[in-house]
């Protein structure tokens, strides 16, 4: 439908870097369907912007009425660790277990 | 009439008399959902024919919970204690709020296993006010979505009016619950408009407070910065209800507005004498993506006549009955609204999923993972479906440092814009000074189920009319307007300055006085034909 932004390397790049492996079907209408979303907000490409318009990260401002008050800074038990240990999907000795994680030089 | 089918202010003034007991409505709510729901949504389930005789609103019921509760508020009845303002009201949980000791899936097999350890604000404040949880209900996959389909836990919800149509969504089995009487509310979420979509496809009344009016804690996140829960209910007073209850600040969210909840009740009939309601050309024009186009060009056109004419006569009603209507309020940036939503929310989207990855809870690959790296790929890439993983990679491109100018920059500068639309319309000492606009919901009303899905840019655009609030920030309700030509509901929608919620219900209240003897409102939905 629309010209393809997301070449097919582009999109492998993607993928990769979104930590996902897709089969060709997966990755192909994924594919198709980046496009089609580019193609839809190309419109916001002819709007003309100020320089120094605001941008909006929310849309309701927070005053000083509406702005609830900081909470003290100060160490809270949690009342149930065993229910969050519980979800992990491997434990062992109070531990989460997950595979080796490779290592990375820094450089 | 059943105990299940009376309004949730009925439910709770009977109980707290004791004219009947929480546990009778809890049955005859629990008879009902036997009755209509068929089965539950579930991973891997087949397809089939006898489906397409249900509702399959919920994915988890929870009737020990509900039993509990439900004796619970009939315990304090009588010991002479109150047991609340919505006691012994039934209401369901969309799967996207945590609930402990519930399986909390937001409709992914990414989190098909999870059991939240704590229970989010919305819900643990109705449970406080009395109200009785029945089940968590379905949805799209993460909320991505506006019919329902892309949940994991399938049949998705079908639409009670015609049980071959979506209820819309992401809230589809919100609404479709509390249509057929499986419940007197529920709780939803509403990102772009997945509260008052649905609401009005299954007529029902759908409120997106305010942004920071009800606190997100325990809510899954989705678009962080547009995630608004809120009530569904079948008349504007149980909404009202809930949302007293739902409101407020909350130490677990920072965004929660710090701001006092009024009594929405105290000027709920205070009718629309003197307020000014405003119309505007941009809410009943509609962009549909055009399919011969080969460079994503849109088709501009007016809203189906129907719609058109049930929204206008909404404002008529309201006009009959003292409210100012002002015509051809400008809104010149209502057509971007999906533009920028589809920069920004999947922005947040792509943010807000990369912690799942199969280390703290959810879903782990059960193939052997060589390292690290392989285990969240392959985890990522067998739970997550395709619009969690399309959200993603959208998310991730129009992010990245090469190309966050050109898109998420710029949408958040047209956001801008859409707010100042609203401020303008709102402004007290401007040319319109409006009290709310009143427009259409929705561009069409329910599609067959299977027409849309798939295409996730016309899927997109079903939420039109409503994602401008979001960005916004404003609230926004949708209120039943009746029923087009094949007997499925349109609904028309209020939108007001920040944290008017009190206006938008009295609109609402007045329309629904003026249209309580409209023979559409005896109308039956399908799903309900064969049981009353």
């Amino acid at each position: 439908m629309t010209q393809e932004l997301i070449t097919p390397e582009l999109f492998t790049h993607l993928v990769r870097l979104a930590a996902l492996a897709l089969d060709g079907e997966e990755a192909q209408y994924l594919r198709r369907e980046l496009n089609n979303q580019l193609g839809a907000i190309r419109e916001l490409e002819a709007v003309s912007l100020d320089k120094n318009l605001p941008v909006t990260s929310y849309g309701v401002p927070y005053t000083e009425e509406s702005t609830p008050a900081l909470r003290e800074d100060r160490w809270q038990p949690y009342e149930n660790v065993a229910g969050i240990m519980r979800q992990a999907p491997q434990l062992e000795d109070g531990c989460i277990v997950v595979p080796d994680i490779p290592h990375e030089s820094l450089e | 009439m059943e105990l299940c089918d009376l309004t949730a202010a009925e439910i709770a003034a009977q109980v707290r008399v004791g004219k009947v007991s929480a546990v009778e409505v809890l049955a005859s709510t629990q008879s009902r959902i036997e009755a209509v729901d068929g089965r539950s949504g579930a991973l891997d389930a087949e397809a089939s024919v006898a489906d397409d005789r249900h509702v399959h609103a919920f994915i988890t019921r929870t009737p020990e919970r509900a039993r509990a509760q439900a004796e619970a508020v009939d315990r304090k009845l009588a010991a002479g204690e109150d047991p609340g303002p919505l006691a012994g009201v039934p209401f369901t949980v969309k799967d996207i709020f945590c609930v402990q000791d519930t399986p909390s899936t937001a409709a992914s097999r990414i989190l098909a296993n999870f059991v939240s350890p704590y229970t989010a604000t919305p819900v643990s404040r109705l449970e406080a006010s009395g109200a009785v949880m029945v089940g968590k209900v379905n949805l799209d996959e993460f909320a991505y979505g506006s019919s329902t389909e892309s949940s994991a836990f399938q049949p998705s919800t079908r639409n009670p009016w015609k049980l071959d149509r979506v209820p819309g969504g992401s809230s589809g089995g919100s609404v479709a619950s509390v249509a057929v009487g499986e419940a007197a509310l529920s709780i939803g979420t509403d990102t772009a408009g997945s509260i008052r979509q649905p609401a009005a496809f299954c007529g029902v009344v759908g409120v997106k407070p305010t942004y920071g009016r009800v606190s997100r804690y325990g809510l899954i996140a989705f678009g962080s910065s547009l995630d608004c829960p809120g009530p569904m209910a079948r008349n504007v007073t149980d909404a009202a209800m809930a949302l007293q209850a739902m409101a407020g600040a909350d130490p677990h969210d920072s965004t929660a507005a710090g701001l006092p909840v009024p009594d929405y009740a105290a000027s709920l009939e205070g009718g629309v004498r003197g307020l000014r309601i405003g119309l505007s050309p941009d809410y009943f024009r509609i962009s549909i993506p055009d399919p011969q186009s080969s460079d994503g060009q849109y088709l501009r056109q007016p809203i189906p006549a129907e719609i058109d004419r049930l929204t206008r006569q909404a404002a008529e009603k309201l006009a009959a009955m003292g409210a100012e209507i002002i015509e051809d309020v400008p809104m010149p940036h209502t057509h971007l609204g999906i533009p920028v939503y589809f920069v920004i929310s999947r922005v947040e989207a792509a943010s807000n999923l990369h912690r799942f990855d199969g280390v703290k809870y959810g879903h782990r690959t059960e193939a052997s993972a060589g390292d690290l790296h392989e285990m969240y790929r392959q985890t990522r890439s067998e739970a997550f479906g395709l619009q969690p993983k399309l959200r993603i990679l959208m998310g991730m491109y129009v992010s990245a440092a090469q190309y966050s100018e050109q898109y998420y920059r710029r949408a958040l500068g047209v956001r801008t814009l859409i707010r100042r639309d609203f401020d303008e319309a709102f402004d007290p000492d401007g040319p319109y000074r409006l009290d709310a606009m009143l427009t259409p919901t929705t561009p069409t009303t329910a599609f067959k189920i299977g027409d849309v899905y798939g295409d996730s840019v016309l899927m997109q655009y079903a939420d039109q009319l409503t994602v401008p609030a979001n960005h916004a920030g404003v609230p926004g309700i949708s209120i039943p307007a009746g029923l087009d030509g094949e007997g499925l509901p349109v609904g028309f929608q209020l939108l007001g300055p920040d944290f008017s919620e009190a206006t938008l219900f009295q609109i609402g209240r007045a329309y629904e006085t003026a249209t309580a003897d409209a023979a559409w409102r005896s109308a039956v939905p399908e799903a309900l034909q064969n049981i009353l």
